[in-house]
């Protein structure tokens, strides 16, 4: 503590660091909460770590951006660290296929994506919340450049099997016709009494106003046709300039096809906070995360090393791992040990470590999402319908399809991201070949471009979670139960090894979560150390 | 999650080729196409990558059909549990199907009864973060 030494009272910075550096992250956090500092996730500043003992080595398993965090704050602190990835290729699930590059799923399935220049598939990842905090202060001190990535787009399409016939129909028209119906309906609500018993009088012309605005109504407190409502929803003439400047209002659509639509849903997922506005996207795809991260570790990461057991005897940590080009098999000794291997895959590995822990690793299962990406001459979605990034929703198996955020206005091939799936679809589609895949997210995306979608095609890459060799899963899938059985076990340093990834983390499945746990393993593995 | 929507494949054969139908498919079929597959493969071959998938194909681990339905209803390491988004009829009908094709020749039969009675339940609270 320098504090007392600099001779003048401290910062607010230098006392968060000081509570942080005596009681850990939690006190941090709620000194921060105090002082109104606290974000959404708890991120507190990198943890600077310092004063391990000399000669001191940990074995970092995985080189993802947990295991790579992890190897890169523990050599700041003055370990010496070795990174074993199983790939070979940093970054783990923070991947961008590119032009050029081929992955082969398991199956034995091998693609070459022939995609253009400098455009890419996100398998995994693919946006990041404007709070991830932890993530974005790594991406800026790693030099990792970012964008905005567009999450809601109100020019984008909505397409539901059930409403408009299967037609695509602007998010602009619906989103305003569902708050303009649903003003005037509580608007009726008030002035048939229907609210009497939940509002003063004052309080209920008040709410009456409040209605008129955000739903546009007229001044009958009508959504109707007219000025109010076309500037929500859009014109059927727009405005323009000279003899035929005066633009002609639209007819806003029935409720009931409104409420067939679904559109609530789309909203309502744009209101979670994982997807509320900022959202970033690293320029040129989210794998420059993960090469951002190896440029911290250069010379740190040993790849193709598959590891397929890990001791704790004898006072030292001993990984044995296969090199799967060659198929030589060594061991790798270190003092202690930070595994990052996700637990569809550590479950299958010998662990040496107490039964609660073995116990855990076994106890979560993973799940499946499909993603694939369509590549187009031309961008028409720009072009054609003035769609600049964000996405457009369906009820078919693909569930979406998202514009590129980046390149916004180039010409030229590029990407879209054909298909993202959820639930019973993501097995159907993992089931598929890659072929099948994109062929079937072309037939479906096709609803919202017709005339264009398969026509201005040139190839597809599809990467099915499932059937990723090195994860064999998506994310972890913890439930209520499971967490409370398990989770505090698994994320305890158990003798040598700590464990680290998302699925040590309640921010399961994003990026956030793998850092966040990294952070707090590392922290508390060198306490450990310091200790012994 | 959502509830598999299966289609009634035996309703639609016409009498007037009765003689020269293709066997009905398989009832699990379906099933083990549209879920099994995404991981174990179209052949059951499985898969080994950092870790394994292991092959159902020949598999003696499914002669006591009590492993299985613990298996499928439950899950196992990566594999979630299927109880709550395939039916009772559905899981017997899949495991049926594994035990009959790939190279395994076990002759009983499974039954919804038996998933409802050696079955796991789905956890609660189990939640999908995206």
């Amino acid at each position: 503590m320098n504090m007392a030494a600099a001779g003048r009272a401290p910062t607010r910075r230098e006392v968060l660091r000081a509570i942080g550096l005596m009681a850990g992250t939690a006190v941090l956090y709620q000194a921060m909460e105090v002082l109104g500092h606290a974000r959404e996730t708890q991120f507190a500043g990198p943890p600077n770590l310092q004063g391990a003992r000399p000669g001191t080595r940990v074995v970092v398993l995985g080189a993802g951006l947990a295991g790579m965090l992890a190897a890169y704050e523990l050599s700041k602190a003055g370990y010496n660290v070795q990174i074993l990835e199983y790939n070979n290729r940093p970054g783990g699930r923070n991947w961008s296929l590119y032009g050029g590059d081929t992955y082969t799923e398991l199956g034995g399935a091998t693609q070459k994506v022939g995609f253009a220049d400098g455009n890419y598939l996100n398998p995994g990842p693919w946006r990041i919340p404007y709070h991830h905090r932890a993530l974005l202060h790594y991406c800026k001190a790693f030099g990792v450049k970012l964008e905005p990535f567009m999450q809601m787009n109100q020019q984008a399409l909505l397409h539901s099997s059930k409403a408009f016939g299967g037609k695509p129909m602007r998010y602009r028209e619906l989103h305003a016709d569902w708050d303009g119906h649903v003003a005037e309906l509580m608007s009726k609500a008030i002035d048939n009494r229907g609210l009497d018993g939940v509002l003063t009088k004052e309080d209920a012309d008040r709410l009456k106003m409040a209605l008129r605005e955000w739903g546009a109504l007229d001044k009958d407190f009508k959504y109707a046709k007219g000025w109010g409502s076309s500037r929500r929803r859009g014109f059927d003439r727009p405005q323009g300039g000279g003899v035929l400047g005066e633009p002609i209002p639209s007819e806003p659509y029935a409720f009931k096809d409104i409420m067939d639509s679904g559109i609530w849903r789309v909203v309502a997922q744009h209101m979670s906070i994982d997807h509320q506005h900022t959202m970033f996207q690293p320029v040129g795809g989210m794998g420059m995360i993960g090469r951002g991260f190896a440029r911290q570790v250069d010379g740190k990461i040993r790849y193709n090393q598959k590891v397929t057991s890990i001791s704790q005897q004898g006072g030292k940590v001993t990984v044995t791992h296969t090199d799967t080009g060659t198929g030589l098999v060594s061991t790798t000794e270190a003092d202690y040990c930070v595994c990052t291997i996700p637990l569809s895959v550590l479950s299958q590995i010998d662990v040496d470590c107490s039964p609660g822990l073995d116990a855990a690793i076994r106890a979560v299962p993973y799940s499946n999402s499909v993603k694939v990406g369509l590549e187009f001459r031309r961008r028409f979605w720009e072009e054609d319908e003035a769609i600049y990034g964000g996405i457009s929703f369906t009820d078919r198996e693909i569930s979406m399809i998202s514009y590129p955020s980046g390149g916004l206005h180039s010409s030229g091939p590029a990407v879209v991201l054909g298909a993202y799936t959820f639930g019973p679809a993501s097995y159907k589609f993992a089931g598929m070949t890659p072929e099948e895949r994109i062929q079937r997210a072309l037939e479906q995306g096709s609803v919202f471009h017709p005339g264009r979608y398969k026509e201005e095609f040139i190839g597809g890459a599809a990467v099915a979670w499932s059937r990723v060799p090195f994860t064999l899963g998506c994310c972890a899938m913890w439930n209520e139960d499971t967490r409370k059985e398990h989770y505090q076990t698994l994320v305890a340093v158990d003798d040598r090894l700590v464990l680290a990834g998302e699925h040590a983390s309640y921010v399961g499945c994003w990026m956030e979560g793998a850092i966040l746990s990294s952070l707090d393993a590392v922290t508390r593995l060198h306490k450990r150390a310091l200790e012994a | 999650m959502m509830r598999f929507v299966l289609f009634a494949a035996a309703a639609v054969a016409a009498p007037a080729l009765a003689a020269k139908a293709p066997p009905a498919p398989h009832p699990g079929a379906e099933v083990y196409q549209n879920v099994c597959q995404a991981c174990h493969m179209a052949n059951a071959g499985g898969g080994e990558g950092a870790g394994k998938i292991p092959a159902l194909a020949k598999n003696g681990a499914l002669e006591a059909a009590g492993y299985p339905i613990m298996v499928v209803t439950g899950g196992k390491g990566a594999m979630p549990w299927f109880r709550g988004s395939l039916t009772d009829q559905q899981i017997a009908d899949v495991i049926n199907y594994v035990r009959s094709h790939f190279g395994n020749r076990y002759r009983d039969k499974v039954t919804p009864a038996m998933i409802e009675e050696m079955g796991l339940p789905a956890p609660k609270g189990g939640n999908r973060e995206r």
